[in-house]
């Protein structure tokens, strides 16, 4: 288990308060000006000396990101805009940072904007989180009014403004161009890329998005080291990561561990077990409910980050653990994070908006046992039109969790759904059958 | 996608009162300038504020106007994002959150009751007007699963019985205390705690 002296968010179930002073208790805003007195050069190789990947989902090298932004600012002003929209079933990590650790985060907006050379920085937060979204506010007030940031933020000589965008309930805009859509008060549905928003972003012009979790971890990763960083977890899945498990266990929590933890550890010790014992485990969501299900026999020894994840063709994702346990109807709760994902399609691409809601549909007929035989073949091709061909990442989003559903309990799918072609029984599904077919049988 | 439509019965007019005014130009100056099209989605929050929890066809156009920007646009706006109510949703509005996460550990019990309280069928008010139900997609409380959202409020740890408890009180127009109904603090594993003790115990 990790000390806690190498825990990164000390208030994650505030203990100690949230407002400046407390904050600064623990270490935040205590040498901020001599962080930035380093230099962007520095501050950018010190993170890709730490090999932090983003929280997000994608897991994509911070550091990298950031050398990412133009040298010079031209003629458009450079923008940082944070992503907070955390929609995804089986994440709520982003909301005790906003609500108890915002400090960190807006300290992070400001080493992050001078590294990227931005004055202006946009919080993007989902509508629900009104509530976490005036605690930021008022942190945020705070900031400025002890001069942290505003004009010559911490005495830096750094000029920075924070303001927070509220969203609207929509999950499409935890993607990074539809985030950029919805701030420039449109649909959020995904730009094409190329052209990347690091050279046109919002307004057109060069913008750095990151996870709040991502930013909030920069101030301490400088700190205590881009090495200390990279000491924990393993090689390229450095660090540590709020996981958050849900779902049929005894204490479901939030809880800041290394990388590399096996998931037996975080399920046994952090969240008291499986409901029903360990061997009542049916199956694991590992990273988000779009990161496909791992069965039981593989969460023995599984071990959570993003290259191990990525060998058992899953993802880490956002790290929300769901565990499922044997008392629940797995293709059931498949077909309802299916419908979660018709609900949420922007509808801007034809394969994602059909095939979303086909995809539902399907699975609603199989947890009932009405699907025929070959209907099982058929919903794994739907998958594969799906994925791969929608502008952005929510068609494989979509269509992972059913393919991994079908990797894993075929068997389950075909022993409930197993008549043959229907037309063969005459069966009154009206749905399901060619009418004309059926005419000739009678 | 899911499917908006706006209200039949619209009113007439609609005007920002002079404190949605204000907050609406400081929120106006948020963005540079001519970007003043990014601030249409927190004009929407207040326009609904303002107006009883909905926003009306009225105050899109209202906001276009006052946005430069064309009705259609903010119409589009208004519909995609499922947090503007196009209807009339009473003045205490429960949505129960039933993805798979809130799903597993009991929401289905959480709809019984609102369907038991407030009404059988999903987006409808009950029989005082005060209130309307509905099922949502994930509220980011999965650990603190099932739990619903009233108004701006979570509700969190919640089991069938407690659920009734708190209908019964918005049903009597009172606000119950927010957060979780099991007494538990914040996303702390439950009477299992391994972590950060000595910063709890100091």
């Amino acid at each position: 288990m990790l000390e806690d002296k190498d825990r990164i968010f000390k208030n994650l179930y505030n203990d100690l308060g949230s407002d400046v002073v407390s904050s600064q208790k623990r270490g935040d805003w205590t040498n901020t000006k001599e962080l930035i007195a380093k230099g962007r050069d520095w501050i950018i190789s010190e993170i890709k000396d730490s090999q932090l990947r983003g929280r997000g989902g994608a897991g994509f090298p911070t550091g990298l990101k950031w050398s990412f932004a133009p040298k010079e600012i031209g003629s458009r002003p450079h923008y940082l805009v944070i992503n907070g929209d955390e929609s995804e079933p089986g994440t709520c990590k982003d909301r005790d940072i906003l609500r108890f650790e915002p400090h960190k985060l807006i300290e992070g907006c400001l080493i992050a904007s001078y590294a990227v050379q931005a004055h202006i920085c946009y919080i993007y937060i989902r509508g629900e989180y009104f509530i976490d979204g005036q605690k930021l506010q008022s942190a945020i007030n705070e900031a400025y009014k002890n001069n942290l940031i505003g004009k010559n933020a911490a005495g830096t000589g750094w000029d920075l403004d924070i303001y927070i965008h509220y969203g609207a309930g929509a999950y499409i805009c935890g993607e990074e161009t539809a985030l950029l859509e919805s701030i420039e008060g449109k649909k959020g549905q995904p730009r094409l890329k190329p052209p990347f928003p690091a050279l046109v972003g919002l307004y057109g012009c060069p913008t750095i998005i990151n996870n709040v979790e991502t930013i909030a971890v920069v101030p301490t990763i400088l700190r205590r080291g881009g090495k200390w960083f990279a000491s924990l977890g393993r090689e390229k899945n450095t660090g540590t990561k709020i996981f958050c498990i849900s779902g049929n266990v005894n204490t479901p929590c939030n809880v800041e561990e290394e990388m590399n933890i096996p998931l037996k550890e975080l399920i046994e010790v952090h969240a008291g077990g499986v409901i029903g014992g360990w061997d009542n485990l049916q199956a694991v969501i590992p990273g988000g409910s779009s990161m496909p299900l791992i069965p039981k026999d593989k969460c023995e020894t599984l071990t959570m980050d993003f290259d191990s994840l990525m060998a058992e063709k899953s993802g880490l994702g956002t790290a929300g653990i769901v565990v499922i346990n044997k008392d629940q109807d797995i293709i059931k709760c498949m077909a309802r994070i299916a419908r979660f994902y018709k609900h949420e399609s922007c509808g801007q691409c034809t394969p994602c908006r059909e095939g979303s809601g086909w995809m539902w549909r399907m699975l609603e007929r199989m947890a009932k046992g009405e699907a025929s035989r070959d209907e099982v073949e058929m919903l794994g091709d739907v998958t594969k039109q799906i994925e791969g061909h929608t502008i952005c990442a929510f068609g494989e989003g979509s269509s992972w969790p059913v393919q991994g559903l079908l990797r894993h309990f075929k068997d389950e799918i075909k022993k409930r759904n197993k008549f043959d072609p229907i037309v063969k029984e005459n069966k009154n599904i009206p749905y399901l059958v060619d009418q004309h077919l059926l005419d000739k049988n009678a | 996608m899911s499917l908006r439509r706006p209200a039949k019965d619209q009113p007439e007019n609609f005007e920002f009162n002079s404190s949605s005014l204000e907050a609406a130009n400081s929120i106006i100056a948020q963005y540079p300038e001519g970007k003043q099209q990014s601030a249409v989605m927190a004009l929407l929050y207040i326009a609904q504020k303002q107006n009883n929890n909905w926003i009306p066809l009225a105050a899109m156009k209202y906001i276009a106007k006052l946005l430069n920007m064309p009705y259609i646009k903010v119409y589009e706006v208004a519909t995609f994002y499922s947090m503007y109510n196009l209807s009339p949703v009473g003045k205490f509005f429960v949505q129960v959150c039933t993805t798979t996460p809130c799903m597993i550990r009991g929401a289905n019990k959480l709809v019984e009751a609102c369907k038991e309280k407030i009404s059988i069928n999903e987006s409808e008010l009950s029989d005082d007007k005060s209130c309307s139900w509905m099922e949502v997609e994930c509220l980011g409380a999965c650990v603190n699963a099932p739990m619903m959202q009233i108004n701006d409020d979570y509700y969190e740890d919640l089991d069938k019985e407690k659920t009734l408890k708190i209908l019964d009180k918005i049903l009597n127009g009172e606000t119950p205390k927010p957060g979780s109904y099991r007494g538990r603090i914040n996303n702390e594993p439950e009477n299992n705690r391994k972590t950060l003790l000595e910063i709890k115990n100091a």
